[in-house]
C-alpha cells in the first residue's frame, strides 16, 4: 500500500486573508475572556431551559461529523480494501483530526465547571468508582478524546516524513526514521481503532439525546437514534472529502482527482438510501405516520430532512457522465442534510416547555465561527508546510 | 424493544460474534430504598403564602430577593410557589426537585455528581460536576438549575435539606407550611396519607372521582408527591409514562455494546480484515 506522493504546498504563509483570519482570532480571544470572566449567561442566549445551543449542536454533534471524512474514507480504503483512493486518506484525516480537536475545544469553552474537565480521562475523580457507565455521555466523552489522539497519531507520518527529511538535527531524523518504521507496523491496529472509536461515538451521540425523553419530540426520539446517526455521519464524511478536495485543489492549484471523487458517489447513495429507509421504516413501523403530516411545522421540517438526504441520490445517478459541480452540489447537500438532522435532534426538536425559547446571542455565535476560522487557520499552515495534499506541487513552491 | 436492539446490533457490528448473544431482558422498575423520605404537595390546601420559598432560601443560605422576588427555580431557587388561573378556580403549585426512584439527571451524568445518597434524597456534588448540563436536558421536570451568570458557576437544585434531615428535623418548607400544604415523612406514609385523603374526598382532587396522586408511579415514581384539584399537566407536570425515559435509553445503549463484547469484537474483526488486505496486498507486489 504505498502512499501516493504528497508533498507541502509551500509559499508564502501570510497572505492577506490569512492576516484577516488572524485578525478575526484575536477578536475571537477577546470574546473568549469576556466569557471566561463574565460566565456563559453573559455571551450567549442559553438557558435553564435550553443548556445546550450551537456549542453543543454545531461545533460538536456537527463539527465531529463534518470531521468523519477520514472515518469514512479509511472504510473504505482499509476495510473495503479500495487502494485507489489513498491520496485522499491524508487530507481527510487531517481535516478529522484538526474537526475533533476543534470540537474539544468547544467542548472546553461550553462546559461550566472546565477546571475539572481532567476527571474524565482520569478515571471519574475523587474515586475510580466515579464513572457512570450508564451515560452515553460519558461513552462520547472517553470515546472523542482518544480519537483526537489516534487522528493525530494517524497524521504523524506527514510530520515525520517532513523531519527526516528536512531536520538539520540528527536526533530529530533518528527519531523520525523510527516513528515511521512504528507506525509502518502499528499502521493496522492504529486504524482500526480510527474505525472503531467513531462508531461507537457517533452513534453514541444519537443515544444521548434520548434521555431527554419527552422533551424531544417522538419523530426524532427513537431507538434507532445511535443508527441514524452512525449512518449519516459516514455520508457527512464523504461529502466532506468532494468539498474540502474542491476547495484545496483551487486554493492550492491541485490535482482535484475529478473520476476518483465521482467513484465515491455509489458509497454515498448507499449511505443516503440506507437512512432515508430507516428513517421512514421506524417512523411507520412505531406508529408514528400521522405524525408526518400533523405536527404543523415539526412535519414540515421532517421532510425538509428527508428531501436533503433523497435529491443527492438522483442528483448522484450518473454522476460520472455529469459536471463536476453535480458531485459538488449534491454532497454540500448531504452536509446540510446530517448537519439539519443533528440540530433538529438537539435544538429544534427539543422542546423543554411552553415558556423557553432559544436562539444564539452574537458573541455566542462569534465564539463558534471563532473556532471554524482556528481550524482553517491550522489546515491552511498544516497544508503549507507539511506533505499532506497529494499531486504536482504549485510552480511556486518553495520545497 | 428486543427486537430493535439486535437489529441494531447487527448494524454496527456487522461481523461480530456478538450479534448472535442473547438480549438483556426488561429492565425492572427501580423500587424506593427502605430508608426513604419524601414530600407530599397537597394543592388544594395551599394558600399561596410563600413562606416556604423564604424557609427554603434561610435554609439554604441562599440570597433573599425581598423586593424582587424570583417567579420561577433559577440558580439562587430551589423552591417556588406558582399561580394557575382558570375561570373563577386558581390553584397554587410547588416546584422543586421531585427525588425521582429511578432519576435521569443520576443516569445522565458522567462522572456521578448527582446521586441518590441518604435517604433516597438526590443530591449533587461540586467536587464531581464539570458542569456539563447533560442533567438538565435530561430530567423531564427542568429542575436542575445552572448559574449562568458566574464563572465559577454552579447546579442548583432541591436537596430535601438533608443537612437538617440529618440534624432530626424537617426540610425548610414542610416547616414553615402554616397549613401543612407541604408535609415531610417517611415515603411510604406519605403515600398512604395521600391515598386516604383522595379515598375521603373523591371530589376534591384531580381527575374528580378517581383522583391520581402524582409521583406514584410517572416516569418510575417520584418521592416528592402531589394532589392536586386540576390537572397536573396545566400546573406545570408533564404527563409522563411510568418507564422513565433512562431506563428506555439504556436499555437502547446497552443493547449496541452488549457490555464491552461487541466493541472489542469489532476492533478484531477490523484488525484482521486489514491485516488480510494487506497481506494480500503483498503477495500481489511480489
Amino acid at each position: 500500500m504505498a502512499h501516493a506522493k504528497a508533498t507541502p504546498v509551500g509559499g508564502p504563509l501570510l497572505t492577506r486573508p490569512y492576516t484577516w483570519l488572524l485578525a478575526f482570532l484575536g477578536v475571537w480571544l477577546l470574546i473568549l475572556v469576556w466569557r471566561f470572566t463574565s460566565g456563559i449567561g453573559a455571551v450567549s442566549g442559553l438557558t435553564d431551559g435550553y443548556p445546550w445551543g450551537v456549542w453543543i449542536a454545531f461545533d460538536v454533534v456537527t463539527g465531529t461529523a463534518l470531521a468523519c471524512g477520514g472515518y469514512a474514507i479509511a472504510i473504505l480504503t482499509y476495510i473495503l480494501n479500495r487502494g485507489q483512493y489513498h491520496p485522499l486518506v491524508r487530507p481527510a484525516i487531517l481535516t478529522s483530526a484538526l474537526g475533533y480537536s476543534m470540537a474539544a475545544l468547544a467542548i472546553i469553552i461550553d462546559v461550566g465547571r472546565y477546571w475539572g474537565i481532567w476527571k474524565i480521562p482520569l478515571g471519574g475523580f475523587p474515586d475510580m468508582g466515579g464513572y457512570n457507565w450508564n451515560s452515553a455521555l460519558l461513552e462520547v466523552a472517553l470515546c472523542v478524546m482518544a480519537y483526537v489522539a489516534v487522528l493525530w497519531v494517524e497524521l504523524s507520518p506527514a510530520f515525520l516524513e517532513k523531519w527526516k527529511d528536512t531536520s538539520t538535527s540528527e536526533a530529530v531524523q533518528s527519531f523520525a526514521r523510527g516513528g515511521l518504521k512504528f507506525f509502518d507496523k502499528a499502521l493496522i491496529w492504529i486504524v482500526a481503532l480510527g474505525v472503531l472509536l467513531p462508531t461507537m461515538h457517533q452513534s453514541s451521540l444519537g443515544t444521548v439525546m434520548l434521555l431527554a425523553g419527552h422533551k424531544l419530540h417522538p419523530l426524532w426520539n427513537t431507538g434507532w437514534v445511535p443508527l441514524l446517526f452512525l449512518i449519516s455521519c459516514v455520508g457527512m464524511g464523504y461529502a466532506v472529502v468532494v468539498w474540502e478536495s474542491t476547495i484545496s485543489s483551487r486554493a492550492f492549484k491541485r490535482d482535484r482527482h475529478d473520476s476518483m471523487l465521482k467513484s465515491l458517489a455509489g458509497a454515498m447513495v448507499i449511505v443516503l438510501a440506507l437512512f432515508t429507509v430507516i428513517r421512514f421504516a421506524d417512523v411507520l413501523i412505531s406508529g408514528k405516520a400521522a405524525m408526518l403530516f400533523n405536527q404543523g411545522w415539526l412535519s414540515l421540517l421532517f421532510w425538509i430532512e428527508m428531501a436533503l438526504f433523497v435529491v443527492p441520490i438522483f442528483m448522484l445517478r450518473g454522476v460520472r457522465n455529469k459536471p463536476f459541480s453535480t458531485l459538488l452540489n449534491a454532497s454540500i447537500l448531504m452536509m446540510l442534510a446530517g448537519g439539519l438532522y443533528r440540530f433538529d435532534t438537539y435544538i429544534v426538536a427539543y422542546n423543554p416547555g411552553p415558556n423557553w425559547n432559544y436562539f444564539p446571542s452574537l458573541p455566542e455565535l462569534l465564539i463558534t465561527f471563532g473556532v471554524i476560522a482556528l481550524e482553517i487557520a491550522l489546515y491552511v499552515f498544516i497544508v503549507k508546510r507539511y506533505p499532506i495534499l497529494a499531486g504536482k506541487p504549485a510552480a511556486r513552491s518553495a520545497s | 424493544m428486543s427486537m430493535d436492539r439486535r437489529t441494531l446490533l447487527k448494524g454496527l457490528a456487522v461481523a461480530a460474534p456478538a450479534a448472535a448473544a442473547g438480549s438483556a431482558g426488561a429492565s425492572e422498575a427501580v423500587k424506593a430504598p427502605d430508608d426513604a423520605v419524601g414530600m407530599l404537595y397537597d394543592a388544594t390546601r395551599c394558600i399561596g403564602c410563600r413562606a416556604c420559598v423564604t424557609a427554603c432560601k434561610k435554609a439554604n443560605n441562599l440570597p433573599l430577593e425581598m423586593y424582587d422576588p424570583p417567579d420561577d427555580l433559577n440558580g439562587t431557587t430551589k423552591n417556588i410557589i406558582k399561580i394557575y388561573h382558570e375561570g373563577d378556580t386558581t390553584s397554587y403549585m410547588k416546584a422543586q426537585c421531585m427525588h425521582c426512584l429511578d432519576p435521569a439527571c443520576v443516569r445522565a451524568c458522567m462522572v456521578g455528581s448527582f446521586k441518590k445518597r441518604d435517604f433516597g434524597i438526590v443530591t449533587w456534588d461540586p467536587n464531581r460536576c464539570i458542569g456539563c448540563r447533560y442533567c438538565q436536558v435530561a430530567c423531564p421536570y427542568n429542575i436542575p438549575k445552572f448559574q449562568w451568570d458566574t464563572p465559577v458557576p454552579k447546579i442548583v437544585k432541591c436537596e430535601m435539606c438533608l443537612h437538617l434531615i440529618k440534624g432530626g428535623s424537617q426540610p425548610g418548607c414542610c416547616a414553615a407550611c402554616p397549613k401543612e400544604a407541604v408535609i415531610f415523612g417517611k415515603y411510604t406514609d406519605l403515600l398512604a396519607d395521600a391515598r386516604e385523603r383522595i379515598a375521603k374526598h373523591p371530589d376534591r382532587y384531580w381527575p374528580k372521582g378517581d383522583p391520581i396522586i402524582f409521583g406514584d408511579d410517572e416516569g418510575g415514581g417520584t418521592q416528592v408527591l402531589y394532589l392536586a384539584g386540576l390537572d397536573f399537566e396545566k400546573l406545570g407536570l408533564p404527563d409522563l409514562d411510568s418507564e422513565p425515559a433512562g431506563a428506555i435509553a439504556q436499555k437502547v445503549q446497552h443493547g449496541v455494546y452488549q457490555g464491552l463484547i461487541a466493541p472489542v469484537a469489532l476492533y478484531a474483526v477490523l484488525g484482521a480484515v486489514m491485516w488480510r488486505n494487506r497481506r494480500a496486498d503483498r503477495k500481489e507486489d511480489e
